[in-house]
């Protein structure tokens, strides 16, 4: 005996019980859509029941990441140390960074090493959704849980390049001081902004597969608009003579926000040289971002929960 | 029995005409004798008009082929994207299930099956029509979670948590997927250098280690050695009486006529078939 495909051939044939229309079926017995996406508190309580997957998930990926290489997770290290010397050749020395400021290896480490985890998670998060369809087409959980572990995967990276940095930048002679207790204020405010950032561009890369190739160029516009090798309020409003204005929109960028923070804290000479731009605004536009881009972020990715796994 | 076997033969060899639907019930018998009105059943995964569309990425033909110019001329023209192609995999399948069927899907590769059980799975979205279920149903495997290059240890607790279980509950059934799976001192190794078979015995280990409400069982059961195959079917059973409804897709058909009360064939996307195991199988071998 064969089924009736629609419900309105059901209805036609008089096949069912009493032609009940089988949405009203469903209500009856209080079943409930497969895919219905639950209320956005609902789904920030599921997220955080799912913690131990998502520290798992992040973890394992990171082991696995070096598992085939020779050093192993040795590379953890070596590969912000490496990419250190690559910039201190490339713009201290050899393009002459060094001139114009004092202790130019400190000012340009802390640029790029902060620059460098809000860029990798970006660049993760686009691919979280779409590089992960057969999982999200086999198992059920909040999807905010992978960009998520991704941002957590370069978390626990940054926790050891971070070591790196602050062992470098002793090494330029910069010696603690008690502005360093404000370094896990500020890298806790830039994760919750890449935590929102990597949500973000992790919903849109789910859907526009071009993303991933035109990522790479807006980092690196990125990049050079967050005055990593540079610094904005010198080039900006005294080499090039622009309006104070100028540099100041420049700043508002979160990532030359959180590179600025965290300078005026790292580098003790660039404290006192450099005091002159509005240090409020820099602290304002950090919180801002952070506060923003987390709200908006698993907002704007629950919207589009129950679509994920079309691809 | 309505459906007569000419009749399926008939459609057999209709193409599928996409978007519309090929009706085979001239006269459809009220129902009566199928597990649609057992008393005691309350209907656990109802199927209303389901139409599954999903994306598939590169999958250019060969005169779409083509180089950055041809590439640029379409976004000029503004043609779509020739490697996205969209695959109609379910059209129309409506069915409801009842607490205690075992159903059956059958049918040629491609039919569907899997996609139609991801979709009651509420893992694929809806095109059109609508998937309404009691509880979460899930399906049984885990293998995308799991990474070739951690180690078995690793990959069990990583596929625990990826099923949804609390710490408390992974340290539980732990030495019991360990154990089951029957790799011994190979959990310590990377799961790249396990043979075939046993990495099929762990990723069935893991994924049969939950409890579920309704079961979605696709396939890929019958690795490993008769031994292994023995101890999974048992586990099977076991799982189907504690589960409220369970779906299985199987080539097997066989384990099929011996597990289900119930068979569906789907056939293009569509329900050829909906009835007793031993008919729908009869009818199908012969289609």
């Amino acid at each position: 005996m064969s089924q009736p495909e629609s419900a309105v051939a059901d209805a036609q044939a008089g096949g069912r019980s009493g032609q009940e229309p089988l949405a009203k079926l469903a209500k009856r017995y209080g079943l409930r859509r497969a895919i219905a996406r639950p209320r956005f508190p609902v789904y920030l309580r599921q997220l955080w029941e799912r913690r131990h997957f998502i520290l798992t998930y992040a973890t394992s990926r990171n082991v696995s990441k070096y598992s085939s290489s020779a050093l192993g997770q040795l590379w953890q290290v070596l590969t912000p140390l490496l990419n250190a010397a690559i910039y201190f050749v490339m713009f201290g020395v050899i393009l002459g960074g060094q001139k114009d400021i004092t202790n130019y290896p400190a000012f340009l480490l802390t640029g790029m090493f902060i620059f460098t985890y809000t860029q990798r998670t970006v660049t993760a998060g686009a691919k979280s959704v779409s590089s992960n369809m057969s999982l999200i087409r086999a198992l059920h959980f909040p999807r905010a849980s992978l960009p998520l572990a991704y941002t957590i995967q370069e978390l626990q990276q940054l926790a050891i390049s971070m070591g790196v940095l602050l062992v470098l930048v002793v090494a330029t002679q910069e010696w603690p001081t008690w502005f360093w207790l404000m370094i896990p204020v500020v890298l806790l405010l830039q994760t919750m902004f890449n935590i929102g950032a990597g949500l973000v561009i992790a919903r849109l890369g789910a859907t526009t597969r071009d993303l991933n190739q035109l990522l790479p160029f807006i980092t690196r516009t990125w990049l050079y608009a967050s005055g990593v090798f540079f610094s904005i309020q010198d080039k900006v409003v005294k080499s090039a003579e622009l309006p104070q204005w100028v540099a100041n929109v420049m700043y508002l960028n979160p990532a030359a926000s959180y590179i600025e923070w965290m300078r005026e804290i790292l580098v003790g000479t660039y404290r006192t040289e450099f005091g002159h731009h509005p240090p409020t605004m820099v602290w304002v536009s950090c919180v801002f971002w952070a506060v923003f881009a987390l709200g908006f972020g698993f907002w704007y990715f629950w919207r589009a929960e129950e679509r994920y796994g079309r691809g | 029995m309505a459906e007569t076997k000419e009749l399926s033969q008939v459609k057999g060899e209709k193409p599928a005409v996409p978007g519309k639907d090929v009706r085979v019930h001239p006269n459809p018998e009220p129902a009566g004798k199928r597990p649609l009105d057992v008393p005691t059943g309350t209907p656990t995964v109802i199927v209303d008009d389901l139409h599954i569309v999903y994306r598939v990425y590169g999958a250019a033909s060969d005169a779409e082929k083509g180089n950055a110019v041809n590439a640029l001329t379409r976004l000029l023209k503004r043609q779509g994207r020739p490697q996205m192609k969209e695959v109609h995999a379910v059209k129309g399948v409506t069915f409801v299930a009842y607490h205690g069927d075992a159903i059956g899907i059958v049918g040629r590769n491609g039919s569907g099956k899997s996609t139609l059980l991801r979709a009651i799975a509420g893992l694929l979205p809806p095109h059109k029509g609508a998937v309404y279920t009691d509880g979460q149903p899930s399906l049984l495997g885990v293998n995308a979670a799991l990474m070739r290059e951690l180690t078995g240890e690793r990959n069990i607790v990583l596929g625990c948590y990826a099923m949804g279980m609390t710490p408390a509950e992974v340290k539980e059934k732990y030495q019991e997927i360990v154990d089951f799976s029957g790799i011994d001192e190979f959990v310590q190794l990377p799961m790249s250098t396990y043979s075939s078979g046993m990495g099929a015995r762990l990723r069935f280990a893991i994924s049969s280690a939950k409890t579920h409400d309704v079961l979605l069982i696709d396939e890929a059961l019958a690795t490993g050695d008769r031994e292994f195959r023995k101890k999974s079917e048992q586990r099977i059973r076991e799982i189907r009486e504690s589960a409220g409804t369970v779906f299985l897709v199987a080539h097997d058909l066989k384990v099929i006529e011996e597990t289900c009360n119930r068979v569906i064939w789907l056939h293009k996307g569509k329900i050829r078939m909906d009835g007793d195991p031993k008919e729908v199988i009869a009818a199908y071998n012969k289609g």
